[in-house]
């Protein structure tokens, strides 16, 4: 017997859960994409931007000024972090940007354990409300999120594409040896990129927060999750990386009708082994010519 | 304008430059002949700041600009069109001219003035600016790589061998450009293969060899003693 | 006189006639709609030193990478020694005689000059042991300082690869390839990125090496090939433009022509 309302609700989940990871997952696949960098710390700046997230709606008490401020105030840390830490190490083996950024991560949650202490911290939703999903109370607010990912991601690839600066990022990514010699700042342009995505994993952390606790080791979990899905999407692939955050957490969701959450993380692993071993660019890039 | 003084510049270890020696003057076209592996192109990657020098000068317009990042060069006045074309395969063409054209320091009116002289000398480029570089033939690409260099509105334009793999038509159209960015004053340092076409329209040139510059002269010279270039050039 | 068909051991003999140590027979090389190689036949009779030269994008690295076993060729023959090796991969074409030395250097950085050479002279004796002690296999040590000898770097064996000047890395690839016990020795512009000295000791090295050799080179420096090849074959597009001694060439207006691109 196919339960069918469980499938559409776990339908529903998964497409929630799986723009969250998009909004990771894409920030993290764009700062590869273009320079080369493995962000071990991203997790830890979704992580940082979800407690911001608490400060700031402790202080503002709107959510949604909490949400922009994590924003900026993220945004802000990674460009610092990566003008500090990683500028100077362009051009090096890339082996030293992965240390680095893993050392970032280790100093990130520390920080955030001695800051706020190991008790989790609580993100007031901005809003209650449910409707009703068959035997279920579903909350307004997770499809608020999905929509919500939907539109930064969205808001992301029109300003790539149409931007001014958007085809300097893009230029940049093709070719940053060209994109410098036609008079773009390619060291500002990685710092900025890195502020993004830095901003977008913040956003995450905030919309995120209501879900589950805030607490220093929330990143570890979802790190995981994000280089799976930049794999499997194809490395440096924003497109790709999306299509592949919502269809790993489909398939999550799906397996979570049978098995248990912690089990039904198997699912990811599987799907990345078999990109790696069929289709190691990425399932969702087109073949490479 | 230009000025390297005894320019060493390395690959790792391999010491491909062993004291570059050139000159290029205002308004100029000069030639930079030489066999394959000579350093032709080190020379210009050097000059642009690709590739930094580990002894010598560079000078530009009076300033010191050894060494200096590429991203600065191209805002003072450097144009760089590199040997493989490189232009951006994934920005339309209209896109790889903005990079460019956008340039905080030029008004819309100006942009929109730049652009249109561009496709004048390039009508093939307005057919297809929406279209993707990278669908371009490899003679369109190379207009392409040469005007979006034009969007600098540089003083001098580093050219590598951009007769390279083109048909004989699309070669004396890359001499009429060359001609064209001389008429407007831009001056133009000239990596070439291709010795008809670079005697033809260089004003001076010099021949290099192992990594240093073995002749130096009028291109008229040349023209009237082709033994010089044989005896470099030839085998 | 020529060797027996199939022998594996022809003796290098300098400037005889007979069977080629190497022939390819309408060797081609196709990547897509791209011809590379174009019915290239080549014959180089043992001793020889033989330059190959051409502008660029003639055919040359692919040459070599199908003699190499890089590349597969797409059709013809390459037959070494009287053995088609066409299609067969590198391990088993330096286990059959063939040694190269690469345009950008393969040593290995974080070892000494003589364990460099050392690595490649063991790979001619023994079947390994785990019990034996590496520095009990006298016979390859002494091998290496030979060769280490022939190439004039055996008063730098301790030296760290890394530590050697350019010139004296490219020396050490040729002794590493010499070490292979090779009966053709390919060079692959060795004095690229040379100075002018260095250059010329590189070419009084390989003048030495010849002696028991069959050498191919590839090189852009005319000097280089002029001094050191008795036969040069040009390629162009692809294809054999001509083939001759220096002065043959040098008297050939079309490859004058295609150098100089009238």
């Amino acid at each position: 017997m196919i339960p069918i309302d469980q499938i559409l609700i776990q339908a529903i989940n998964g497409i929630v859960s799986g723009m969250i990871l998009a909004l990771v997952a894409s920030g993290l696949t764009l700062i590869f994409g273009i320079m080369d960098v493995v962000n071990f710390a991203h997790g830890e700046l979704f992580m940082l931007g979800a407690y911001m997230g608490v400060i700031t709606l402790a202080t503002t008490g709107n959510f949604w000024l909490a949400l922009l401020l994590a924003c900026l105030i993220i945004g802000l840390l990674g460009a610092a972090l990566q003008v500090v830490a990683l500028r100077p190490l362009l051009g090096r083996d890339p082996l030293t940007t992965i240390l680095a950024t893993f050392g970032i991560s280790l100093v990130l949650q520390n920080y955030a354990l001695w800051q706020f202490g190991p008790v989790a911290r609580k993100i007031q939703e901005p809003f209650t409300g449910h409707f009703r999903l068959f035997h279920l109370d579903y909350p307004y607010y997770r499809i608020v999120i999905a929509v919500l990912s939907a539109a930064i991601i969205g808001g992301l690839y029109l300003f790539m594409k149409y931007g001014k600066y958007g085809i300097w990022i893009r230029a940049t990514t093709q070719d940053r040896v060209m994109a410098s010699a036609m008079g773009i700042p390619v060291p500002w342009v990685h710092t900025a990129v890195f502020a993004i995505g830095a901003a977008m994993a913040a956003a995450s952390g905030v919309l995120f927060g209501p879900l589950v606790g805030v607490n220093h080791a929330m990143g570890l979990d979802l790190i995981l999750r994000a280089f799976i899905v930049v794999v499997v999407g194809g490395m440096g692939n924003l497109g790709g990386s999306i299509l592949a955050a919502i269809f790993i957490s489909l398939l999550e969701a799906f397996a979570s009708i049978w098995v248990s959450p912690a089990q039904a993380v198997i699912v990811s692993f599987v799907v990345l082994i078999l990109t790696l071993l069929i289709r190691p660019t990425g399932l969702f890039v087109p073949t490479p010519k | 304008m230009l000025s390297l003084e005894g320019v060493h510049s390395h690959y790792g270890k391999s010491h491909i430059l062993h004291g570059v020696s050139i000159r290029v003057e205002r308004g100029e076209v000069v030639g930079l002949l030489g066999r394959n592996g000579v350093g032709k192109s080190t020379t210009l990657k050097t000059i642009m700041g690709l590739v930094r020098p580990s002894e010598g000068r560079i000078t530009f317009e009076g300033r010191d600009i050894t060494g200096q990042a590429p991203h600065r060069l191209a805002r003072i006045g450097l144009g760089y069109v590199p040997e493989d074309r490189r232009i951006f395969r994934l920005l339309t063409v209209l896109e790889n001219l903005r990079t460019g054209l956008d340039r905080p320091d030029v008004a819309e009116a100006r942009r929109t003035e730049l652009l249109e002289k561009v496709y004048a000398s390039f009508p093939v480029l307005r057919e297809r600016r929406n279209q993707a570089g990278g669908t371009l033939s490899g003679g369109e690409q190379q207009m392409l790589a040469i005007a979006r260099a034009m969007m600098l509105e540089p003083k001098i334009v580093l050219l590598d061998e951009p007769t390279e793999g083109l048909m004989p038509r699309m070669v004396s159209q890359i001499r009429e450009i060359i001609n064209v960015l001389h008429r407007d004053g831009v001056a133009i340092l000239l990596v070439e293969q291709n010795v008809p076409m670079t005697l033809e329209v260089c004003d001076r040139v010099y021949i290099m060899e192992k990594g240093t510059v073995r002749h130096h002269g009028p291109a008229a010279e040349l023209r009237r003693n082709p033994a010089i270039v044989h005896q470099y050039l030839g085998v | 006189m020529t060797a027996p068909a199939g022998s594996a051991a022809a003796p290098a003999r300098a400037g005889r006639g007979g069977a080629p140590i190497l022939r390819t027979e309408g060797l081609t090389v196709r990547f897509g709609g791209l011809t590379a190689l174009s019915n290239v036949d080549i014959s180089v009779q043992p001793g020889e030193i033989r330059a190959i030269i051409g502008p660029n994008g003639a055919g040359k690295s692919t040459f070599f990478n199908c003699v190499t076993g890089v590349l597969r060729p797409t059709s013809g023959r390459i037959v070494f020694d009287g053995r088609d090796i066409a299609g067969l991969p590198p391990d088993q074409i330096s286990r059959l005689g063939i040694a190269r030395s690469y345009q950008i250097t393969n040593i290995l950085p974080g070892a000494t000059v003589l364990e460099n050479v050392r690595v490649a002279a063991q790979s001619r004796h023994h079947n390994w042991s785990l019990l034996r002690h590496h520095l009990a296999y006298t016979d390859v040590l002494d091998r290496a300082r030979e060769v280490l000898a022939s190439v004039g770097l055996v008063d730098k064996e301790d030296e760290l690869a890394a530590n050697l000047s350019h010139g004296e890395q490219r020396t050490l690839e040729i002794a590493i390839a010499l070490a292979t016990e090779p009966k053709l020795l390919c060079l692959d512009e060795p004095t690229a990125g040379m100075s002018v000295g260095e250059t010329h000791a590189t070419v009084e090295l390989v003048r030495r090496i010849a002696a028991n050799l069959t050498i191919l080179i590839v090189e852009h420096d005319m000097e280089v090939v002029m001094g050191l090849g008795r036969t040069i074959t040009v390629l162009h597009y692809g294809e054999v433009l001509a083939e001759g001694t220096p002065a043959d060439i040098q008297a050939n207006t079309r490859v004058q022509e295609v150098y100089l691109k009238t």
